[in-house]
């Protein structure tokens, strides 16, 4: 038992960090979610620079100009993009791209190299009727529907702009296809193809909840040594302290679950999917949680658009309820560790 | 990162659990912090002992296995699993051996490890005074220089197991002109004998789980005092981190708790309401976040990592974990909430009551939760003391 990350892993989360401190300041998410009020189209940005790191195809094999990692690898990576509040489809990329590889031929192979080189925007309609993010911005998307998972491009894709709380997302709900795209699987394979997808998307969000967690204490850290009421800072006074320490615990019992979630996927643990909601279920307590807390302290500015805590608190309430609710996660773990009610045997 | 057990852990895993499925008493014994459930508690802590099963991270030479960390956190686990009885060594093993391993001589070491380990001699913590509670360093009892040692006077409270043990641990004031955190010295006090007087005093649950300790004039030879004279603070805070963070309490306990509970939820599930489902496996989840929140520390530590103030963020999360397992077992008996060990339709003999109970002292002794929070907050995350 071994329970830490490898240095080379620790690394690939300082260059994001360092990409991320650069180029997606808060400055630049909040251009995102203006560009997006006023139906701009995205500047080029972070994306393509984490692109050139490698960390969009990192997960893809050697043979497909990948590096062959894991989710244990990306684990750091994606929490440090939450931390920026990346406005772009990392989450969905990473999550799809080794199920594409596994799926795609022929002229499909050139897709793959688009999309980890961050120039073709991938995103995700897993759901029939469901939210689909960064919809603006992405030329595919991997639908499920009428039993078939398929690859669209979005000329295929019949889309029905709508408006996140989150600007930075342009989500959409997707009303059905005009084309059937690269078929990825049906029937029973298409159902076991969008669990995987599914699942590692939710371990992504878990990880970039975490990040934005971390990111939301961080700014009520820095405002409470700062704001001075009573002639002393307000992180002087034992409320706010203990606001903050809760904040804190909230994040730091989240962080272990998703690490472990990691885990059981880059091994294909058979029960990966228990873990998987465990993850997500906490990471979206934590930053709920961190969310309200870190508002609190800020007082008033917070509760305006003009500080930044926004940018990552709406991301954060975005992402609780994407790849699955609260209620649906803690449902799964219920059905893995208990029996139902109602059921008279055993 | 590898979660998968080693095969040298495993076999270890195996090991205890084959024991402890031998010797663990079928019958749980009575309460270990009565004076009859004392005795049964210690014959236990012996045989333990003797199997080499008391101490597995201690060098063999202390009665030990010179197993590593994860493995004493396996013991844990399977020493939980199995029902075996609580430990009326721990405030010797877990709290005072970390410091005599830091701070002892050699001949301290090899005079009090052994026993102490072989429950030949039981010792009991002496942190609290009246008026000195989370405020440790207002403490007023005193030490007093003579020929060949010190004379102990003062008075110290809560002293878990205080009643039933042999010796004590605690800070007294050696330098009469100092103030607050300066001036301690860390001594090892008797319990018995000339100036020691003891007044039992029952705890929440009705069990004479502490003693007030009075000492007048008690002479405590050179040899028992642990550290340097003057130098107390620094001594017992040093290994303050190491219990919040880890021994106090390891998952294992927590684990096992969540396993009765889901037990008794499969129970009442037909007549639970649908809201306790959901407690039930958020405690679960939370027994699992603190298992591998240990699993990352223990791994830190192997590899020369420290535990600092960090250690206070498990503290609390343990703390109110067990609360709110307790209280989603109540809640699942209903109007049998109340029944207590003696009732004989009490669920588990009234061991949820009775845990319950004990859980609630969780968030005040090692330092209450209010003081680890400001702990976090101040060393932690760096926010002004003032």
């Amino acid at each position: 038992m071994r329970f830490a990350f490898t240095e080379d892993q620790q690394m690939l989360r300082d260059t994001v960090r360092e990409v991320l401190a650069r180029e997606c300041t808060p400055d630049v998410v909040r251009r995102a979610w203006e560009a997006q009020d006023q139906g701009e189209k995205k500047a080029e940005g972070p994306f393509q620079t984490l692109a050139e790191t490698g960390l969009l195809g990192m997960m893809l094999s050697e043979e497909a100009g990948g590096l062959g990692m894991n989710e244990v690898d990306a684990a750091l990576s994606i929490e440090a993009a939450g931390y920026a509040a990346l406005p772009e489809p990392l989450i969905e990329t990473l999550a799809s791209i080794r199920v594409l590889e596994s799926r795609l031929k022929g002229d499909g192979v050139e897709l793959l190299s688009q999309i980890a080189a961050g120039e073709a925007r991938l995103s995700l309609a897993l759901d029939v009727g469901g939210v689909v993010p960064f919809a603006e911005t992405a030329v595919l998307f991997i639908v499920f529907a009428d039993g078939r998972l398929s690859l669209n491009r979005r000329e295929e894709v019949e889309l029905d702009v709508q408006v996140s709380g989150d600007r930075t997302r342009s989500v959409a709900r997707l009303r059905g296809l005009k084309a059937p795209g690269i078929e990825l699987g049906r029937g029973e394979e298409a159902v076991t193809l969008r669990a995987a997808i599914f699942d590692r998307a939710a371990l992504g969000s878990a990880l970039f909840l975490n990040g934005l967690a971390r990111k939301m204490l961080e700014l009520a850290v820095e405002y409470a040594k700062d704001r001075v009421q009573f002639g002393k800072p307000i992180g002087a006074q034992q409320a706010v302290k203990h606001h903050l320490a809760n904040a804190l615990i909230a994040l730091e019992f989240s962080k272990p679950l998703a690490y472990r979630a990691a885990w059981t996927l880059a091994e294909n643990e058979p029960d990966y999917p228990v873990h998987v909601s465990m993850a997500k279920l906490r990471a979206s307590e934590a930053a709920r949680t961190i969310a309200k807390l870190s508002l609190q302290v800020h007082g008033a500015i917070g509760y305006t658009i003009e500080h930044d805590l926004h940018l990552f608190m709406k991301r954060a309430w975005a992402l609780t309820a994407a790849y699955g609710t609260e209620d649906f996660h803690r449902a799964r773990v219920g059905r893995a560790i208990l029996p139902e009610q109602g059921d008279k045997n055993g | 990162m590898d979660l998968r057990f080693t095969e040298k852990e495993e076999k270890f895993r195996a090991e205890c659990r084959a024991w402890l499925e031998a010797n663990v008493p079928k019958e749980p014994l009575p309460s270990g912090d009565t004076r009859e459930g004392f005795d049964l508690h210690v014959e236990w802590e012996k045989k333990l002992f003797e199997a080499r099963y008391a101490v597995v991270s201690w060098p063999e030479e202390y009665g030990g296995r010179g197993a590593s960390l994860m493995e004493w956190l396996i013991f844990e686990e399977e020493y939980y699993r199995a029902g075996a009885p609580s430990r009326v060594t721990q405030n010797g093993i877990f709290l005072l051996a970390p410091t005599i391993f830091e701070f002892g001589t050699e001949e301290q070491k090899e005079r009090i490890l052994r026993p102490m380990a072989a429950a030949e001699h039981l010792w009991a913590q002496g942190w609290s005074e009246p008026n000195a509670g989370s405020d440790l360093a207002s403490l007023t009892s005193t030490a007093r220089r003579v020929e060949g040692g010190w004379r102990l006077t003062g008075q110290k409270t809560w002293c878990t197991r205080g009643s039933f043990c042999d010796s004590a641990f605690g800070l007294f004031r050696t330098d009469p002109e100092s103030e607050r955190h300066r001036g301690l010295t860390y001594f090892l006090f008797p319990l018995r004998g000339e100036g020691v007087t003891l007044r039992g005093v029952d705890r929440l649950d009705g069990d004479e789980g502490f003693a007030e300790v009075f000492l007048d004039d008690v002479f405590v030879p050179d040899r028992d005092v642990l550290g340097e004279v003057n130098q107390g603070w620094r001594v017992a805070m040093a290994t303050t981190s190491s219990e919040r963070g880890l021994s106090l309490r390891s998952p294992g306990r927590f684990m096992a708790t969540a396993s009765r509970l889901i037990e008794l939820y499969t129970r009442h599930r037909n007549t639970a309401d649908p809201y306790l489902r959901k407690e039930v496996i958020d405690a679960y989840i939370s027994a699992e976040a603190y298992r591998y929140y240990t699993f990352g520390t223990v791994t830190r530590m192997m590899e020369g990592g420290e535990i600092g103030a960090d250690s206070s963020m498990n503290k609390v999360y343990w703390s109110e974990m067990d609360v709110r397992t307790h209280e989603a077992a109540l809640a699942l008996l209903g109007s049998d909430f109340e029944l207590d060990e003696g009732s004989s339709d009490a669920s588990d003999r009234g061991a949820w009551l009775k845990g319950f109970q004990f859980a609630l002292a969780g968030p005040i002794y090692a330092g209450t939760n209010e003081i680890q929070r400001n702990i976090i907050a101040e060393r932690v995350l760096g926010l002004p003391r003032k």
